[in-house]
Formats: C-alpha cells, sequence, structure tokens
C-alpha cells in the first residue's frame, strides 16, 4: 500500500470522520433521484437471514459493521429500530454524504427489504450503566 | 546538502594524517597484494621494531569509530536501533566493544523500518532522538518510508549511513552494490539535514549539528553517511579530536504584536474554538493549553497529533467538533497539519466537491512551527488555507505570552460572559459523554468483537496502572480516546504523520523502551496489516526485554483498501460483492498468536467471544509487568 494512498485515507478518516462525515450526514429531504421503494408502507415483508448474509456481501458491514453499530461519527449506527424503510431505499440509492450510492443495478429493492428486516430484528443493546467496563 | 567530495581523497588523508590528527583508512589486507600501496598514512603509526617494507598490519587498538562512540556517548543517545550491514561494520564493532554496548546499547532489528519506525516512538515519548544505524543503499532504502513518516510526524530521528566513498578501496562485488557518490539523495526530500564528513573532527562536528538541527522546532529527521574508510582506519593511541559543545536552539516565539492580536480576536469572540493537532510536543504544551482553554472558557478540539488536552476536561469537545466549527467566530489553530481540511470537508463521490464547514466570515488563526520549514516535492504541506492571521512560530512557546495577552483583556465583565459559556460546555460534554457510552453498547456481546468493547475491556485493566498508550487509534474510532481519561503527555503520541503502514509496530516497540525506565505499562492496539509489513519487530521486543501489551484489533483486512474498493465498485455499478479481493487477509487468517510465539513472545489468541478479552488481558499485563511483551490477537470489527 502506497503511503500517499495511506496518507489520503488517513486523512479522511482523522480528519473527514471528525469533521466531514458528521456535517456531510444525510439530509433526506435533499435527495433527489430516488427509486420507488417496493411498497407505499414501511415495512415490507423481507427475510432476515437473507439480510444478514448481504449486509456482509454487499460490503454494509465495512463502514457499519455487522450489527449495523456503526460509530459515533455521522449516522452509521442503523439499526435497532431503523429509518423507515423508504428513507432507507432513498438514502442507499441516492447518497448525501460519503456513503457510496447503491443502485438498483447492484441491489435490488428486494435485497434492500432483506436488509431492512435484518437491521429491524437487532437486539436492543443492554444499557450503559449495566455493563461495569463502562463505568 | 551533502557535498561531494571534490578534493583527491588520498592526498587529503595523507595530509590530514600528518596534520590535524592521524585519520587513515585501514586497508592493509589488499595492499599485501598490490604493487602500490592504497595510501602510506599509516606509517607513522606502525610499531617502531616493526619494519614496514614486509611485515602487514593488520591491527590496530584504536579506530575511527571508537572515536564515532565517543561523539554519539557525547549526544546521550540511549540506543542504536539498527539491522547489522557491513558499511557500518566499523562503527557497530566500536559500539558493542569500545563503547561497552551501553549508552547507546545496540537494539537489533530485523528490518530498516522496524529500527527508524523505533526511534519515532522512542522520541515521542522521551523527547529526545534515538540514534538508527542503516546499511549503504540497500538499508537507507528499507527505511526511507519510515523516514517519510518521522518527517510528516516532525519527529527527530536520529540517522547514521555507512557507505564506501573511494571507489578505489571497495571490495569487488557486493560492496559496489552498497556504496552511494550521493547517498542521502534518495531520502533529501524528507530530511532536515545531511552530511557527509570526511574527516574525524568533521564527523564530531557534524554529528553535534545534526542533533542541534534535528532537535530545533520544528523537530525532523537527519541523515550523516559515515564513511567506512572513516570509520575503520586506526587512529593513534594518544589521538585527541574535539568534541564541539551542544547548544540546542530554543524553539521561535510568535511575533509579540500578533499574539496580541490574536488574543484580542479571542476574548472579543462570542464563540471562539481552540483546534490543536501537534500543539502539545512536551508536557508543559499541554499545561499551556488548558491555561489558555479556561482563561477563554473556550472549547478545544484535539486533533491528536500529539496529546495535547486532557480528554475528561469540560472544556475538550472533539466529539462536538461539527457543531462547534458551524458556529465558531474564531478559530485558532494550534500546530494544525491541515488547516484547510480541519475548516473543509471534501466529498468522494464520482465528482469530488468540498464546502466549507465555517460560517462566513469566521476568523482563522494559525500559529505553527511548520511555515518555517517547508519543502517542495512530497505535499504533506495539505491544500493553502485562508487564514486571517498566520503566526510563524513554535505554537507550544508561544502559548505563555498569548495567555498572558488574553488575561490582560479579559475585563470583569467579560469574566462572567465567559464562565456562562464555560458551564453552557460543561453541560454539553457531559451529554456528549453519556452519548458515548451509549453508542459502545451497541453490538456489545457479539463478534467479531466491537471496537468500543475492546477500547472497554483494556480500559478496565489499566486505569490504575500508570499507562501510556503507545499505538494511534485512529484505525480504531478513537475508541479510546473517547472513553478512557487521558490527562498526561506521555499517554498518547499520535500517529505515523505520514500514514505510511508499517508504523504501527515499531513505533510502539520504540515508544514502550523509552516508557520502560520510568516503569510505564505500555499497551498498543495493533493492527494486523500493520504488523505483518515486518513482523520480526516482535523477535525484538523479545529479544530486548521490552514491555508492551499489543493487543490485535485483528479486522483480517486493509481495511480502508476494502473501503475504497467498495467505493469504486458502487460507483462503477458493478461487482459490489469483490472488494475482499486483493484487500483482505483471510484463507487462511493469520494466527498472531502463534507468530508471536513463534518469536518468543507470550501470546493469546484468536479470541473471538468478547467475554474471554478481560482474563487473557490480565494475564498478559501479568507478563508485561514482569518486564517482558505480550500480545493478544482480538479478533475484531472493522473499526
Ligand atoms: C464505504 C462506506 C459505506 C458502505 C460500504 C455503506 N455505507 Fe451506509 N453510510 C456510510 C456513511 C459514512 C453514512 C453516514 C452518512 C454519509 O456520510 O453518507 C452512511 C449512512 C447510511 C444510511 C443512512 C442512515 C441514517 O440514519 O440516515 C443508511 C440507511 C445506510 N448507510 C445503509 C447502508 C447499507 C444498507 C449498506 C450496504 C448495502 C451501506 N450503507 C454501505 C458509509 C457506508
Amino acid at each position: 500500500m502506497s503511503a500517499n494512498m495511506d496518507n489520503h485515507i488517513v486523512r479522511f478518516l482523522g480528519l473527514m470522520t471528525v469533521a466531514a462525515l458528521m456535517v456531510l450526514a444525510p439530509s433526506h429531504a435533499r435527495a433527489q433521484r430516488v427509486s420507488p421503494a417496493p411498497k407505499a408502507d414501511d415495512s415490507p415483508a423481507g427475510n432476515s437471514q437473507n439480510g444478514k448474509k448481504l449486509f456482509t456481501s454487499y460490503g454494509c458491514f465495512e463502514c457499519h459493521g455487522h450489527q449495523a453499530e456503526g460509530t459515533p461519527e455521522g449516522k452509521t449506527r442503523l439499526g435497532p429500530n431503523p429509518i423507515s424503510f423508504r428513507e432507507l431505499v432513498k438514502y442507499i440509492r441516492q447518497p448525501t454524504g460519503q456513503m457510496p450510492p447503491y443502485t438498483s443495478k447492484v441491489a435490488s429493492d428486494a435485497d434492500l427489504a432483506d436488509i431492512y428486516a435484518f437491521l429491524q430484528s437487532l437486539p436492543q443493546p443492554p444499557k450503559a450503566d449495566s455493563i461495569p467496563a463502562l463505568k | 546538502m551533502a557535498r561531494k567530495l571534490t578534493v583527491d581523497r588520498r592526498k587529503f588523508l595523507k595530509g590530514a594524517a600528518g596534520g590535524v590528527a592521524g585519520l587513515v583508512a585501514s586497508t592493509t589486507a589488499i595492499r599485501a597484494k598490490e604493487p602500490t600501496p592504497v595510501q602510506s598514512a599509516s606509517a607513522p603509526l606502525m610499531p617502531k621494531e616493526v619494519d614496514p617494507s614486509n611485515v602487514d598490519v593488520l591491527t590496530t587498538d584504536r579506530s575511527g569509530s571508537d572515536f564515532m562512540v565517543d561523539v554519539l556517548k557525547s549526544l546521550g543517545f540511549e540506543y542504536i536501533a539498527s539491522n547489522p550491514g557491513s558499511s557500518f561494520r566499523g562503527l557497530h564493532e566500536s559500539v558493542i566493544n569500545y563503547g561497552g554496548n551501553q549508552a547507546p546499547e545496540f537494539i537489533t532489528c530485523c528490518h530498516e523500518e522496524s529500527a527508524i519506525g523505533m526511534a519515532h516512538g522512542y522520541a515521542k515519548i522521551e523527547g529526545k532522538p534515538m540514534c538508527v544505524f542503516v546499511h549503504s543503499n540497500v538499508g537507507l532504502q528499507h527505511g526511507s518510508m519510515a523516514i517519510f513518516n518521522a518527517y510528516c510526524d516532525r519527529v527527530p530521528v536520529y540517522l547514521i549511513a555507512g557507505n564506501t566513498i573511494d571507489a578505489t578501496v571497495r571490495r569487488p562485488g557486493v560492496e559496489w552494490d552498497h556504496s552511494a557518490q550521493d547517498l542521502a539523495a534518495m531520502v533529501r526530500d524528507f530530511l532536515k539535514w545531511d552530511d557527509l564528513p570526511i574527516s574525524l573532527p568533521h564527523f564530531a562536528e557534524s554529528a553535534v549539528r545534526a542533533y542541534k538541527i534535528a532537535m530545533t522546532t520544528p523537530t525532523m529527521p537527519v541523515l550523516l553517511v559515515a564513511d567506512s574508510e572513516l570509520q575503520e582506519g586506526p587512529i593513534a593511541p594518544d589521538a585527541k579530536f574535539h568534541i564541539p559543545k551542544l547548544a540546542l536552539a530554543t524553539p521561535p516565539q510568535g511575533e509579540s504584536g500578533s499574539v496580541a492580536e490574536a488574543a484580542r480576536l479571542l476574548v472579543a469572540a462570542e464563540n471562539p474554538v481552540i483546534i490543536a493537532d501537534r500543539a502539545a510536543r512536551t508536557p508543559a504544551g499541554m499545561m499551556h493549553l488548558i491555561g489558555l482553554a479556561e482563561a477563554l472558557q473556550a472549547p478545544v478540539i484535539d486533533q491528536e497529533g500529539r496529546l495535547n488536552f486532557p480528554t475528561r476536561h469540560p472544556l475538550n469537545h472533539t466529539q462536538r467538533s461539527r457543531a462547534l466549527m458551524a458556529d465558531a467566530d474564531v478559530i485558532l489553530g494550534l500546530e494544525l497539519t491541515d488547516f484547510w481540511g480541519t475548516v473543509h470537508s471534501m466529498r468522494d463521490q464520482l465528482h469530488r466537491t468540498s464546502k466549507p464547514t465555517t460560517r462566513d466570515g469566521a476568523k482563522l488563526i494559525s500559529i505553527s512551527a511548520t511555515d518555517l520549514d517547508v519543502k517542495g516535492n512530497h505535499q504533506d504541506i495539505q491544500r493553502y488555507p485562508e487564514v486571517d492571521l498566520a503566526i510563524a512560530g513554535d505554537a507550544e512557546t508561544t502559548l505563555p505570552s498569548l495567555l498572558e495577552a488574553v488575561k490582560r483583556s479579559i475585563t470583569n465583565d467579560r469574566k462572567r460572559t465567559l464562565q456562562d459559556r464555560g458551564s453552557k460546555l460543561a453541560d454539553a460534554y457531559q451529554k456528549a459523554l453519556v452519548q458515548t457510552r451509549s453508542q459502545a453498547t451497541y453490538g456489545w456481546d457479539t463478534s467479531p468483537i466491537t471496537i468500543p468493547r475492546l477500547s472497554a475491556e483494556m480500559w478496565a485493566q489499566i486505569k490504575n496502572e500508570d499507562w501510556s498508550l503507545v499505538s494511534d487509534v485512529g484505525h480504531a474510532s478513537r475508541w479510546p480516546l473517547r472513553m478512557w481519561s487521558f490527562d498526561k503527555h506521555y499517554q498518547f503520541i499520535g500517529g505515523s504523520g505520514g500514514a505510511g503502514v508499517g508504523y504501527g509496530a515499531p513505533a510502539s516497540a520504540g515508544a514502550a523502551l523509552a516508557n520502560k525506565k520510568h516503569g510505564r505499562l505500555s499497551v498498543s492496539i495493533q493492527t494486523d496489516g500493520d504488523l505483518m509489513y515486518a513482523p520480526g519487530i516482535l523477535w525484538t521486543m523479545a529479544h530486548h526485554h521490552i514491555p508492551l501489551l499489543s493487543v490485535m484489533h485483528n479486522n483480517r483486512a486493509y481495511h480502508q483498501e476494502v473501503m475504497h474498493i467498495q467505493r469504486m465498485a458502487n460507483r462503477h455499478n458493478r461487482g459490489i460483492t469483490r472488494a475482499g479481493i486483493g484487500t483482505t487477509i483471510q484463507d487462511p487468517n493469520i494466527d498472531f498468536a502463534r507468530v508471536a510465539q513463534g518469536m518468543g513472545v507470550y501470546a493469546q489468541g484468536p479470541i473471538t467471544d468478547p467475554k474471554d478479552l478481560g482474563p487473557a488481558l490480565r494475564r498478559a499485563i501479568e507478563v508485561v509487568k514482569r518486564g517482558e511483551p505480550a500480545l493478544i490477537d482480538a479478533v475484531t470489527e472493522p473499526r
């Protein structure tokens, strides 16, 4: 890996995460070209098991973590209690921040429905106060 | 900066031997076979009873390199990190025998990148350079990336490279491959100074000068090329050479008028923000910054090139940088490596776009020593920032006078306003802390282990010790800096500077070596990709009993690159499942515990269940407290 390449990377992570990712957090209202959600309602019937697999194979875990736990920078925690399905699809197709776009050419609406089901299935975390190591 | 030898070297050596002192090349073995002696200046040094015409003088009790070691001792080096190389064999032997292998002690490294990386980490803890010997050509090439990192990080590293200048005395073959006309040329772009001394007095003078230059703010690596003839040549037993006195240059302070103007702007500001990157060079820097922040009741954003500000201070608002930047009317940047990037965001999409993160009219003040020494080729200079007041000077040295000027301009009325601001900031700080704790709970019990879980488990084990985190944590989403209470300068040393991967493991080892005599518990969060560049550093730690707890952040990938390739695949609407090709370190998974054990390091892992972490860390810390390195291989989330 070249030093230059990595320089870019660390600048990106070091400074962009501190400043930019948060600044560029999604503004759903601003997204313009939006693929229609598969259903008008917010909870399509998706397969959470398949969604979990896609979350890894489509690379979502790279930036959001295997449990969609995210990092404190930007809106990268996706679950439990995800945003509405409509908002999710809108964002994935046309992100307004740093996230790379996933068009319907590479991730179908049905795939996203499965991913959404996975996000909905995530358990609530323990309370911080109940964890000795966090005190 | 290195001068080429323009004089006839042989004549020069003769003259020097007869004049200043006996500096001569020892090439006696070769001479025996040659009709014409390579040089004759050694004649006066031969014992009287020996007839020089028919007896080969094969030994000498003192060599030039002995004197070089005297010089290195005078400069107070504790260690020389090195991978052995014949171009400095004279120096090497003098260090271990003539010098007694003490102050400096020879630290055996398995790669020059490791040796220089160690010196990089050491200097940030100890506040002074470690010496590094590198072999001519190949050794220096191996080490070049590590020199670049230290340069970008403005860290002093003291390099000595062997070389054989005189073509007529080079051994045929490899010694020619390992000699250069202008050895420093290949790294000069990221050195502060280099020289090629051609006599021992010249060596002494340049060695002292090099130390001074390396240590003058902005501090950087320097390189001396030590000619092998100069090292190996005999010197008279009673030869006395002068070692010049070292007086370090004091760091430059910002000009007083500009400092007063900065104070005026800061005191009058409604929402001032202080941002520090490599500001606290020494423990004093942190104290001064606390003083300034408290006088102004202004929030501090620590970009953590060094530990500039305590993480649990209610004015530490690093976590809230976005909101603060958007509101700020005056921003003071202290030794920022990238002021432009601090006040802009860039969006990495098909068309890269950028926009300011500050509001219109926000005044930008910079205090930085970087303005005093810049170079043209490598672009660590970053994009040109349009600041309103640029003060060239060392931030740490300028802070006391800035603080005085600030105190002078604060009226009682203003003081009350500032106190109100301070209590609001303290509330916001508390809220951010609670949010951070809550964020840490997501995925708490899952595998791969999350980085907040890893950080929390480490913190639970070390918080009652005198600890020092000697690795960067950018790759770990800064979790330790979010969670742990850092309030001592040595508790964090920032990152690599130039982002050349391979810095982490050796720099941690060097910093741990520096911490050793202070009895500190050194810990690092060690990434897998970084360790694989030169894992031989594990052996060096075992061999030299360097107490360091390395906890692997083993995400089995060059994860930053995975994300970059993912970005490209998405951008090109294809192959979104293939970003792992060429970027992951799987199949087979590396068993780092066994790698470490194979090099004599206590190790456990792979640990995949977060519940096993605490007990494993406890056992490893026992080992480290006994003065040995230990490694825990934790299989983790990417970030
Ligand atoms: C290369 C990194 C990266 C990858 C890969 C990635 N994301 Fe994101 N995602 C981000 C970032 C960063 C954000 C925060 C906003 C921004 O900057 O775009 C985000 C935001 C989001 C949001 C908006 C969250 C909110 O609260 O508004 C959703 C939904 C989302 N991602 C889903 C996904 C899914 C599903 C995938 C996989 C199909 C995925 N992301 C892959 C980086 C990524």
